[in-house]
């Protein structure tokens, strides 16, 4: 039974159709990287597996079950699919700890002393618990996205989506945050990785899939993919990639 | 001997002292009681409004939603387009000649409060427009459903952003009293009337309570300068070393 699976999504922005009709589906354990050029739908799409966008058109499924009816029953679905955003959004009124509680005090209801210690064990994974009572306006980029994963794992999600983890950062601190979602992939955490990190796909990812102008131009294992892609699309985006 | 302008304020401070005293209180009472319940209006709508209308909801909830948000906007465009004297004669009389006998002081208080909620219905909506997207998105993506994300995420930075703006409104409130002596109730202004007129001592008087009104809003500047320090936050936060690795 897939975690995710999406099925005929179409998604437009007034008279632009940034989806069409895809169907995509995701298994437990999988680690997949989208890849493609900016406006090639890869961040919509992947908006769309928790329905911070609504598909124009299709249907978003959570274990087979089928998501929508009601704002609860959506935000039942998000607490159980985490996600990573490129701009970080820690909430910036909350201390490191505060934010990596919110989730589970806030919505799955953990006593405090619950809350904390899921955090703090969390916050060690990623390296940040020393910075518990930082402001994330205090921290850097790679700090605050490490906080954020912290805060996105505190949830315990089924299936954790970033959004590109690591667009925001400068090339110093790139591989800190990189280094801490490979290292959730060997923890077999389902994931959804939308990255411009070729080198990072390849390594990472169980499927890699390539997107251009809505749909899904090749979806294949990453060393098929990054060596022998079948679409020439594909071939053309990664030699520009691999040449630059 | 002709008296001087100081020979007159004595003897006005001191046969009048503890009446412009009580003055100054119901000026401050009503002023402090209207702004803060004001303030609870004020934020109330702007989370009614701010409350995103789905297209999953059914149709009566959406119908309802819309209905509110009309009499929210009514609310706010009487109270923000009609003078507060006004709205204090309407309320007070409207109120008596309905048989329903309010005291002043009661009128006073609920013409503040609803002016301050519409003023500060607008001010809310504009902060919560101010504070980031992600803010939300973040919240959202985790579960959160709209009041949550309101109250633990959302309305603590819009607050500290309002502070000035709520210092804005109190000072206001506190002047505005003035005009609500035309239903009788006993503050500053009211009470200097009465004073002025025993001795026609018009300048003497309000010179006096022109200092008083402006001793209580610099006082209230410098309380919310405090608080606006106090909500800022510490610039340093403390690493945890229990928590370094090795």
């Amino acid at each position: 039974m897939p975690v995710i699976r999406v099925e005929h999504v179409s998604k437009s922005f007034g008279t632009h159709e940034v989806l069409k009709d895809i169907d995509f589906s995701l298994e437990k354990s999988e680690v997949i990287c989208i890849i493609g050029s900016s406006g090639s739908g890869k961040s919509t799409l992947l908006r769309c597996m928790n329905l911070l966008e609504t598909p124009s058109s299709g249907s978003v499924y959570f274990e087979d079950e089928k998501i929508g009816g009601s704002q609860k029953k959506i935000n039942e679905l998000r607490a159980r699919v985490g996600m990573v955003f490129q701009s970080f959004n820690l909430f910036s009124n909350m201390t490191v700890l505060e934010n990596c509680m919110s989730g589970s005090m806030k919505v799955l209801k953990k006593s405090k002393a619950e809350a904390r210690s899921t955090a703090i064990m969390n916050l060690k994974k990623v390296g940040m618990a020393p910075y518990i009572n930082a402001l994330p306006s205090q921290l850097s980029g790679g700090q605050k996205q490490r906080v954020a994963i912290a805060r996105a794992l505190s949830m315990n999600p089924e299936v954790l989506l970033f959004d590109e983890p690591t667009s925001a950062l400068d090339p110093e601190i790139v591989g800190e945050v990189l280094a801490v979602i490979k290292q959730l992939a060997k923890d077999g955490l389902t994931m959804v990785i939308v990255t411009h990190e070729m080198a990072f796909a390849r390594d990472v990812s169980t499927r890699t899939i390539f997107m251009d102008q809505g749909v899904i131009a090749e979806s294949a294992a990453p060393e098929i993919l990054f060596t022998n892609p079948e679409n020439p699309r594909t071939k053309e985006f990664l030699s520009r990639f691999m040449a630059g | 001997m002709e008296k001087s302008l100081f020979d007159w304020i004595i003897i006005l401070l001191k046969e009048y002292g503890p009446y412009f005293w009580a003055g100054t209180l119901v000026t401050l009472e009503t002023s402090i009681l209207g702004t803060v319940l004001g303030f609870i209006v004020g934020y109330s709508m702007g989370i009614i409004r701010s409350t995103p209308i789905s297209p999953e909801d059914s149709a009566v909830k959406r119908a309802w939603s819309h209905f509110v948000r009309f009499l929210c906007s009514g609310y706010i465009k009487i109270f923000r387009g009609t003078p507060m004297m006004v709205q204090a004669m309407v309320l007070y009389y409207g109120l008596r000649q309905g048989g329903v006998n309010i005291s002043p002081f009661v009128a006073a208080v609920v013409v503040i409060l609803l002016n301050t909620g519409a003023y500060m219905a607008e001010s809310v909506r504009g902060g919560i427009s101010a504070i980031d997207n992600g803010q939300f998105e973040g919240a959202k993506a985790m579960g959160m459903s709209h009041f949550t994300t309101m109250f633990s995420v959302v309305l603590p930075q819009v607050f500290k952003n309002l502070i000035p703006e709520m210092g804005n409104q109190f000072i206001t409130n506190l002047k505005m009293t003035s005009v609500l002596n035309v239903i009788g109730i006993a503050e500053l202004y009211f009470v200097t009337k009465t004073a002025a007129n025993t001795y026609y001592r018009y300048f003497e008087a309000f010179l006096i309570t022109g200092v008083i009104y402006l001793i209580l809003c610099e006082i209230s500047g410098r309380l919310l300068s405090v608080l606006e320090k106090k909500m800022q936050g510490k610039k340093d936060y403390e690493l945890a070393p229990e928590y370094f690795e090795d």
